[in-house]
């Protein structure tokens, strides 16, 4: 084998290899309508759509759409978040209500919260809380299912320990339940927080409460293809966003965990 | 090792099978029945319309999809998201192990797959209706653009996490690369490929069903819609229901399949708890 070269001279090759594959992406974006090979008109220029990007950013109508998705996004996040967490709990605690709310949990979860639409629609009509039944009932599940796990497994042996040592009720909640959760915690909010993006946007674009997901169903119904791809494009930024932030936040509260301290051990 | 535990356990409560199953039973069904009867309690005592009981459901359930529906909505949906999952999941591992086992190249896209992956995926149904038009190929499509991140993104994951002694054992063994593919990289990387075809199941689920929501004049998601619009509430219910159970049985039959080829994971996971 070769002799390594230092981490960072690879960390630099990473990060150009990165912007060389962007770059490529982008120039064969232009290439393929240039060529002919798909009509400008289906596929736009890269540099068009950038453009549009760009006048985008500096419209305050624009930011208003994304201001509305995000809020129905944290909004909903939050309801399915505390709510999962306190039911989580409660039956990840106790054992009958496990066993009882077992086949309930295992029939409710895999039904795709877009079929939820029609009814959100009818109970709500064209509005944010028609939403966010979808944002709500998608991103609940996320959660709960990672705090009943997280609450049930605590180590037997930490709990005999805190049990003969005599710590009290409130010392076991944070010396012992927390710990243990936490990492089961943070998992299912990250994934929450990306489930809950894409049903803000989705709900948006199906029943037309005001965002950036009706804005692409109108630039679709408009012809206005340039206008769709800079929001697609757009939607992509944001849910790369959401995933850093989620993940930074994670590595940030888990920073004593082994499975965030093992990484940074080469 | 694992039946030992299990035989302490049994013996003191001297409890016969019968009366175990028994329990599990009522565990299992006893909640889903109460929340049942309390729904149709609910049901015919409020007035609200749009919550009609269980048995009118029930009734709607078997008028509307039994029958001629059944072959002109549900089985083209089913076959268009059956198409989609496979796709997904021969060009997801395809590629993905190609991306993973060549160094620059996972450099190269890594940036590009995170971005694309984040692009939330039904906005890619507009995009298809313009790319495609609105077909059946395009809902496929859809599906598949969806559905192929989680199991590409896990693929790469995995095949790089191949243990390096291994993979050195077998190259001085000369193994040969086709070999070191089927026995040593794809079923080292076979939980997390897994757990991504797991999560692009739902996925590809959740796009069937609004692709046909916003362009389609067939299909589950379509007939929903439909019935939504017209105020058929029981018959909307049922479509719902409908849903659900092709989500239930999704679930259930992906299960069997990862624990039959995960079987010898779970055995080593087994080992090393007990």
């Amino acid at each position: 084998m070769r002799p390594s070269p230092t981490r960072r001279l690879r960390a630099v090759r990473r990060a150009l290899l990165g912007v060389v594959g962007l770059a490529g992406f982008l120039a064969v974006w232009q290439t393929v309508p240039a060529l002919g090979l798909i009509d400008p008109q289906y596929l736009p220029y890269v540099t068009d759509v950038l453009a549009r990007l760009a006048e985008q950013l500096v419209d305050l109508a624009f930011w208003r759409r994304l201001g509305s998705t995000m809020t129905s996004w944290a909004i909903g996040l939050t309801v399915a978040t505390v709510a999962a967490v306190g039911l989580g709990t409660v039956v990840g605690l106790v054992p009958f209500l496990r066993r009882a709310t077992h086949t309930m949990v295992e029939f409710l979860r895999p039904i795709p919260s877009v079929a939820l639409i029609p009814l959100a629609v009818l109970m709500f009509g064209i509005q944010r809380q028609a939403a966010l039944v979808i944002i709500v009932y998608a991103s609940f599940w996320q959660v709960f299912v990672q705090v009943i796990y997280g609450v049930a497994d605590v180590d037997t042996v930490a709990r005999d320990t805190a049990l003969s040592f005599g710590l009290r009720r409130r010392e076991q909640w944070t010396q012992l339940v927390l710990p243990t959760t936490l990492p089961y915690l943070m998992t299912g909010l990250r994934l929450a927080a990306a489930v809950a993006l894409i049903l803000a946007i989705t709900a948006e674009m199906v029943i037309g409460n005001p965002g950036l997901g009706r804005m692409i169903e109108l630039s679709r119904s408009a012809g206005d293809a340039v206008g769709l791809y800079a929001l697609v494009v757009v939607t992509g930024l944001l849910g790369l966003a959401v995933n850093l932030v989620f993940r930074f936040v994670e590595r940030r509260t888990l920073s004593w965990h082994q499975s965030v301290r093992g990484e940074q051990t080469p | 090792m694992t039946a030992y535990p299990g035989r302490i356990a049994a013996t003191p409560r001297r409890r016969g099978v019968g009366s175990r199953i028994a329990a599990a039973g009522r565990h299992a069904l006893g909640l889903p029945m109460l929340l049942l009867v309390v729904w149709a309690l609910v049901a015919t005592r409020a007035t609200s319309r749009f919550f009609p009981d269980p048995v009118t459901i029930a009734d709607a359930f078997v008028d509307t999809w039994v029958g001629p529906a059944f072959v002109e909505d549900v089985l083209p949906s089913l076959a268009r998201l059956g198409l989609g999952a496979a796709a997904s999941i021969v060009v997801g591992i395809a590629a993905g192990t190609v991306i993973g086992l060549t160094p620059w190249l996972r450099e190269l896209l890594e940036p590009l797959l995170e971005f694309l992956r984040a692009v939330p995926p039904p906005v890619l149904i507009p995009v298809m209706m313009i790319l495609l038009g609105i077909t059946d190929t395009m809902k496929v499509v859809v599906i598949v653009s969806g559905a192929v991140w989680p199991i590409l993104l896990n693929t790469i994951e995995g095949v790089r996490s191949t243990d390096s002694v291994m993979t050195e054992t077998a190259r001085s063994f000369r193994v040969t690369w086709w070999e070191r593919l089927w026995f040593l990289v794809l079923p080292a990387a076979s939980p997390r490929i897994m757990a991504g075809v797991r999560q692009a199941l739902s996925v590809a689920l959740i796009l069937m069903v609004i692709s046909e929501m916003f362009a389609s004049s067939s299909g589950l998601g379509y007939r929903i819609a439909y019935f939504q619009r017209n105020y058929l509430i029981a018959e909307m219910w049922s479509g719902i229901l409908l849903l659900g159970l092709v989500g239930v049985l999704l679930a259930v039959a992906f299960g069997l399949v990862e624990r039959r080829v995960l079987r010898w994971y779970h055995g080593i996971r087994e080992v090393h708890r007990a």
